[in-house]
């Protein structure tokens, strides 16, 4: 018998029971909620009458309709501050944890998830959203849900699946300077699409993923569902476990002890069969940017957008202002945004301020720099970055999902370029009309001192 | 949940690729703590311009189409995991949406909400699509009970998951599936190892 990829064996020893030739009833261990996605399930359960089936499994945020301004003055738009109700009011009426508004370990669900060890390897986790992919970073079975099945959840604390298929992405070799985790995953999926995992979950694998820091790691499976997987994992290895070691919900002592043994025996067996492989060679990798409306669409930095007769192509450039076999470079930009669940960690400010440091930006360019929690903008002031920033003329804003989706008044306008962090660039993501140009934490610093994109390969070598 | 056994209707064709559930209900919408009133916004930004006026080219827009099923490009509802996309699609009227690719997540929100995915070729795509823009008064049946998709561009059997067939058929939902299985859910939390 072939061995057990790392997937199956966490998918495995969460099942509870087989429906004969139809899907499983997979066992959830942490349930992941916030104000978005979670009234109406509670209202459902209301409804016919169920109570919460394990509310100490179930943690709380407020973070994707909140303001990151002024988070201590009540919020202002009116619907806004009626989701946060609600949120707090299901929260208190079921025993749900809840890190709301202002709360020292408030933050983008899924910054704040494993930054307090909620998140360990081993375990499987949801949320009502698509990046709950980034937890599988720990070696988790992670992955977003609709708002029926966040009733299910509450109702029994399963989910009815299908077991998905599986992937495998490679990357060996070694990577060239200045590139980072969110170049590499933007690289994958420009090379295979947006609906190449479709129907997978993914594993990266290769020494690229190995050598990469937690912080990296994660944001590389935060944009898993970019290629179309329900999630991607990360094998837990040494980093994982000094990362998780010591957090806040992390085990202790003798349950530690046992937890780390199990977690060893969780990596892919070598005679694992993927369903399907990809591979790649670091050394291929550079700075990337998107000039389209869908993650797929990237080129290098240095690259020119494809020149080809695609009517898809030819809708993304024109709602991008863009030309077919054109360059970015030299393109002039009014708008730069650091945040979001994929580069809001203080691993990501660390190489934006080390960029930034001694230069100005701008003056033509609004930078907004978002932590991804509490935590994070804390430790910026800690370690000085928040003086880095300012005295370079960044604005620095509170914790929350801000301008990755554009839910509250943190919105690009109309027309407008924004070199952003964050994971998709869909049309009207970030605001009605708005431009947007994924890239690199430090991408995105160099465009905001340079008020255009820069080719950093020549900049920093 | 309605229950969906056989459905004979003509179709709105959206010939276009990733559309994505941003496309379907922009995050702006998403403030409502309940599932009505989506179906109002359903690609908003593709409907109406700044100033709310209807933009004409727009195929909801146009009096030529109109019925419950949408006929749409492939990798139809990548994207987010908003459940609000279905709830904009159901509330729009539609009760079955044909692509040649769903994204995973819009799939299962689909189905929860009585919507039927109905996957075909890109080839089944591409002739359906060429009909109904030379014939909007074309009809299309869709038996569940059956698996059969009928228009003039042929007829097609096409999948759905048997256990997903029965719920929609009969308007079942996961919840009332799992609370029954609480017992074997317990024993699980007992037993395990890890
Ligand atoms: S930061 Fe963006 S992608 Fe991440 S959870 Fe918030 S809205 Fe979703």
């Amino acid at each position: 018998m072939a061995g057990k990829t790392l997937f199956d064996k966490v998918w495995d020893a969460h099942v509870v029971d087989t429906v004969p030739n139809g899907p499983q009833v997979l066992y959830i261990d942490k349930h992941l909620i916030h104000e978005v996605t979670s009234p109406q399930a509670f209202s459902e359960l209301e409804e016919r009458g169920i109570p919460v089936a394990r509310p100490d499994q179930i943690v709380a945020t407020a973070d994707h309709n909140t303001p990151t301004v002024d988070q201590h003055l009540p919020v202002r738009d009116l619907l806004s501050r009626n989701q946060l109700k609600q949120l707090t009011e299901n929260c208190e009426k079921h025993g749900i944890t809840l890190y709301g508004l202002g709360h020292k370990y408030n933050g983008i669900v899924h910054v704040m998830a494993p930054e307090l060890g909620i998140t360990q390897p081993g375990m499987t986790m949801v949320c009502g959203d698509s990046h709950t992919s980034t937890h599988g970073a720990f070696g988790t079975i992670a992955f977003g849900i609709g708002t029926s099945q966040v009733a299910q959840v509450f109702a029994s604390q399963c989910l009815l699946l299908t077991k998905p298929k599986s992937l495998r992405v490679n990357v060996n070799g070694k990577l060239k300077p200045n590139v980072l985790p969110k170049d590499v995953i933007l690289y994958v999926i420009s090379q295979i699409g947006t609906n190449a995992g479709t129907g997978y979950f993914c594993e990266y694998a290769g020494n690229v993923f190995e050598e990469m820091s937690m912080e990296g790691r994660m944001t590389v499976c935060n944009m898993s569902i970019e290629m179309g997987a329900r999630g991607g994992m990360i094998a837990p290895d040494q980093t994982t476990f000094d990362y998780v070691k010591g957090r806040e919900f992390a085990p202790e002592s003798a349950e530690w002890e046992q937890k780390l043994e199990y977690w060893k025996t969780l990596p892919t067996d070598a005679d694992a069969v993927f369903d399907k492989e990809y591979s790649f060679d670091a050394a291929d990798i550079e700075p990337m940017v998107t000039y389209g409306t869908n993650p797929g669409m990237g080129i290098k930095v240095t690259g020119r957008i494809p020149d080809k007769d695609d009517v898809n192509l030819e809708k993304a450039l024109a709602y991008m202002n863009f030309k077919k076999g054109e360059s970015l470079i030299d393109k002039p930009i009014n708008y730069v945004f650091i945040g979001s669940c994929t580069n809001s960690r203080i691993e990501d400010f660390r190489i934006a301020a080390n960029y930034v440091k001694g230069k100005q930006k701008a003056a033509n360019v609004n930078a907004w720099l978002v932590p991804g929690s509490q935590q994070v903008a804390k430790q910026l002031v800690e370690e000085g970055l928040d003086k880095v920033f300012t005295e370079a003329g960044f604005a620095l804003r509170q914790p929350g999902c801000s301008a990755c989706l554009a839910m509250n008044d943190d919105k690009i306008p109309e027309g407008e370029y924004c070199v952003s962090t964050s994971n998709r660039n869909f049309e009207g993501r970030q605001g009605q009309g708005a431009r947007t140009i994924l890239a690199s934490p430090l991408m995105a610093a160099a465009t905001a001192v340079a008020g255009k994109i820069t080719d950093i390969t020549k900049q920093l070598n | 949940m309605e229950k969906f056994r056989k459905i004979t209707d003509t179709a709105v064709p959206l010939p276009i690729e990733n559309i994505d559930t941003d496309q379907i209900i922009p995050a702006r919408f998403l403030k409502s703590t309940d599932k009505q009133g989506f179906g109002d916004n359903v690609f908003r930004d593709w409907r109406y311009d700044h100033e709310g006026n209807k933009n004409p080219d727009f195929v909801l827009n146009d009096p030529t189409y109109s019925g419950s099923i949408l006929v749409a490009g492939d990798n139809f509802g990548c994207g987010s995991s908003r459940e609000h996309a279905a709830w904009a699609i159901a509330g729009y009227g539609f009760k079955v949406v044909i692509s040649s690719f769903f994204a995973d997540i819009f799939k299962g929100n689909a189905l929860n909400n009585g919507i039927l995915p109905i996957q075909v070729t890109p080839e089944y795509l591409k002739d359906l699509l060429q009909t109904i823009k030379e014939k909007p008064e074309t009809k299309l049946t869709v038996d569940l009970e059956n698996q059969i998709l009928s228009s003039p561009a042929g007829e097609l059997e096409f999948e759905i998951d048997p256990y997903k067939k029965v719920c929609m058929i009969n308007g079942y939902d996961d919840i009332d599936f799992l609370i029954s299985k609480k017992d074997k859910i317990e024993a699980f939390e007992r037993e395990r190892s890890f």
